[in-house]
């Protein structure tokens, strides 16, 4: 109904310009994912030779296998796991619980929790203080820094609470009249009618925590037992980006194997690591629009 | 509900579920992030982790006026805010051009297809996407390198990772591929809340296509555009450490450190705890005034508009 009658040259050469820019943008977004999938499924000394583009030349699994039955690696996704699954449900509840309270009007302390979450996300204490403090709490050389420093984050708590204050306060009212107490009422009312915001704030952390690996770097490096499949990645990508001999070393520890490559190796680890993301996103597609579009209604 | 007669301490009694409730989470928010800024006073010290808090010495300034003598220092600031704008300005612009190219796509089913794939990337760690920007680059069959050499502009595989001056514009260019899809999103959700009745209009002043994103889309994202570059422009000093870090080697240094990278080398590495610290408060310092003047800038710009 908007197409005009004639289509005249610009129209066309616009529609030349959208669909190669598309197309190419498809292309460039998709070929590195395709091209290091080949590469992990082709033999490691072969691919050294180039030439592997969307298909493997030489075709093994031997990359997967051998990476698999790595203890190392398969206890940093042991430890990648339970510090996603860990967070994502303590952090998501918590984050509710709060944003419940602060999303009470009648609630004496709001403004002041409000303002102390609020202010975290524009001064912080930096590197150094950050790291002295979990050094003296014992959160270093500890699985828990995974956990703790980001059960509750400013910015999903806002999205949360502004969602709550949606809901109808006669909710509230009614279940208070009926004699339900404050935990029972946001257990009970306000959880069940949040679903939709505590599945995006949720999809955010878990896919956080899913990639992190600085925290393993800054305070658990020194401890193999901590590490998490991101930071076993992480070093494998330093090793082939200094070439040093120690950084070799490491890498030779990480896959026993001798006819397994460096270049082998950092391929199959991406697939690795990246298919768990691939099998959540529908549910990621879902649900990260809608959370920014909340984001957005604080502004 | 309202107890306009209560003091403050009358109503705190008959909320304790809610104070209850809250309490612990009152705490947890001051010992992980009140007590850690205690630790800027070590700008004003020379910091020793063996002497308590008494024992250690005052030095004032000094860190400061050694942080601004730093001859790294400039180079730091000046690669901190290059990477940034090359990044703020070129995520910006591709993130438009796929807006306004998907909004002008027919077919439902292939702008849906494209959109769910230029996601992806947002949704994947720094450490595969430099993975994936290492293997692309690489002279042993990355792709860039054989197209490159396929077409004939170059005789041998280039080291891309190796050359100082190209490393700015490949992280640009990271940035980009990484960031243009979910960026989209919400120039694409500006111009879905324009009202059809412009276009119509429009259309019947016989204006063409390429003149109603000139003259309706393009001027009814103005308002988004300003709003995302004020919250950026605040970010400049803290934009992106972990794809600067992880794709950045020994050979680029002069052209890859930033100030986080700075701050990490002096602070735990050369134990100059002090000193990186200073570092860090410089960079919260910039980081304030330009929020202030961003903000500053898009109110004079605002009131031009209403004139």
């Amino acid at each position: 109904m908007l197409r005009a009658k004639k289509r005249g040259w610009d129209d066309i050469l616009l529609d030349i310009f959208v669909y190669t820019f598309l197309i190419a943008l498809i292309i460039v977004t998709l070929y590195p994912f395709l091209n290091t999938f080949a590469i992990s499924l082709n033999e490691g000394r072969d691919s050294i030779k180039g030439g592997i583009y969307l298909w493997p030349r030489e075709f093994t699994t031997f990359n997967y296998e051998s990476l698999l039955t790595d203890p190392q690696i398969f206890h940093a996704a042991g430890v990648s796991i339970a510090r996603t699954v860990l967070t994502t449900v303590f952090g998501t509840f918590l984050t509710a619980m709060l944003a419940y309270v602060i999303s009470r009007k009648d609630f004496v302390l709001r403004k002041f929790i409000t303002f102390i979450y609020v202010l975290t996300m524009y001064v912080q204490g930096g590197l150094i203080p950050t790291y002295f403090l979990y050094q003296r709490l014992g959160l270093t050389n500890n699985f828990w820094v995974y956990v703790l420093p980001g059960l509750v984050a400013a910015f999903n708590l806002i999205i949360v609470r502004t969602y709550i204050n949606g809901l109808p306060e006669s909710l509230i009212e009614s279940a208070k009249i009926d004699g339900a107490s404050e935990f029972t009422i946001f257990l009970k009312i306000i959880m069940p009618l949040s679903k939709p915001v505590l599945a995006t704030i949720a999809i955010f952390t878990a896919v956080y925590h899913w990639s992190a690996w600085w925290d393993v770097f800054l305070y658990n490096s020194s401890n193999p037992a901590l590490s998490t499949l991101q930071y076993e990645l992480m070093k494998v990508l330093a090793s082939a980006n200094s070439m040093s001999g120690s950084m070799q070393q490491a890498l030779s520890n990480s896959a026993q194997a001798a006819q397994i490559t460096p270049r082998a190796i950092r391929a199959t680890m991406t697939i690795i690591v990246t298919v768990p993301i691939a099998v959540v996103y529908p549910f990621l597609q879902r649900y990260f629009v809608h959370g920014l579009t909340l984001g957005g209604v604080k502004e | 509900m309202k107890n306009t007669g209560d003091t403050f301490w009358q109503k705190l009694w008959k909320q304790k579920a809610l104070v209850l409730m809250s309490l612990p989470f009152i705490i947890y928010v001051i010992i992980f992030k009140y007590v850690p800024l205690w630790g800027w006073l070590m700008a004003f010290q020379n910091y020793w982790p063996g002497n308590s808090f008494f024992e250690q010495t005052w030095v004032g300034l000094e860190n400061f006026r050694l942080l601004l003598s730093d001859p790294v220092f400039f180079e730091v600031l000046r690669n901190t805010l290059a990477m940034s704008i090359i990044k703020l300005l070129s995520g910006m612009f591709f993130s438009i051009i796929l807006a306004l190219a998907l909004n002008e796509v027919r077919f439902a089913k292939f702008k849906k297809i494209t959109q769910t794939i230029s996601y992806l990337p947002h949704f994947i760690s720094w450490v595969v996407g430099a993975n994936l920007v290492m293997n692309a680059l690489s002279t042993d069959g990355g792709i860039v390198n054989d197209v490159l050499l396929s077409i004939g502009i170059i005789d041998s595989p280039i080291m891309f990772m190796g050359i100082p001056k190209l490393f700015w514009w490949i992280v640009g260019a990271s940035h980009v591929w990484k960031t243009v899809g979910f960026g989209a999103i919400l120039y694409l959700a500006s111009i879905v809340s324009i009202s059809p009745s412009l276009y119509e209009a429009a259309v019947i002043d016989g204006a063409s296509r390429l003149q109603r994103i000139r003259y309706i889309t393009l001027p009814a994202l103005k308002p988004v555009i300003i709003i995302l570059l004020i919250i950026n422009v605040g970010r400049l000093m803290n934009m992106g450490f972990e794809q600067i870090y992880l794709l950045s080697n020994g050979r680029v240094i002069e052209y890859s450190r930033i100030f986080r990278i700075f701050e990490l080398d002096y602070g735990l590495k050369m134990m100059r705890y002090s000193f990186a610290t200073t570092a860090g408060i410089f960079r919260s310092l910039v980081s304030i005034v330009l929020v202030f003047s961003a903000n500053q800038i898009a109110k004079m710009m605002g009131e031009e508009r209403l004139i």
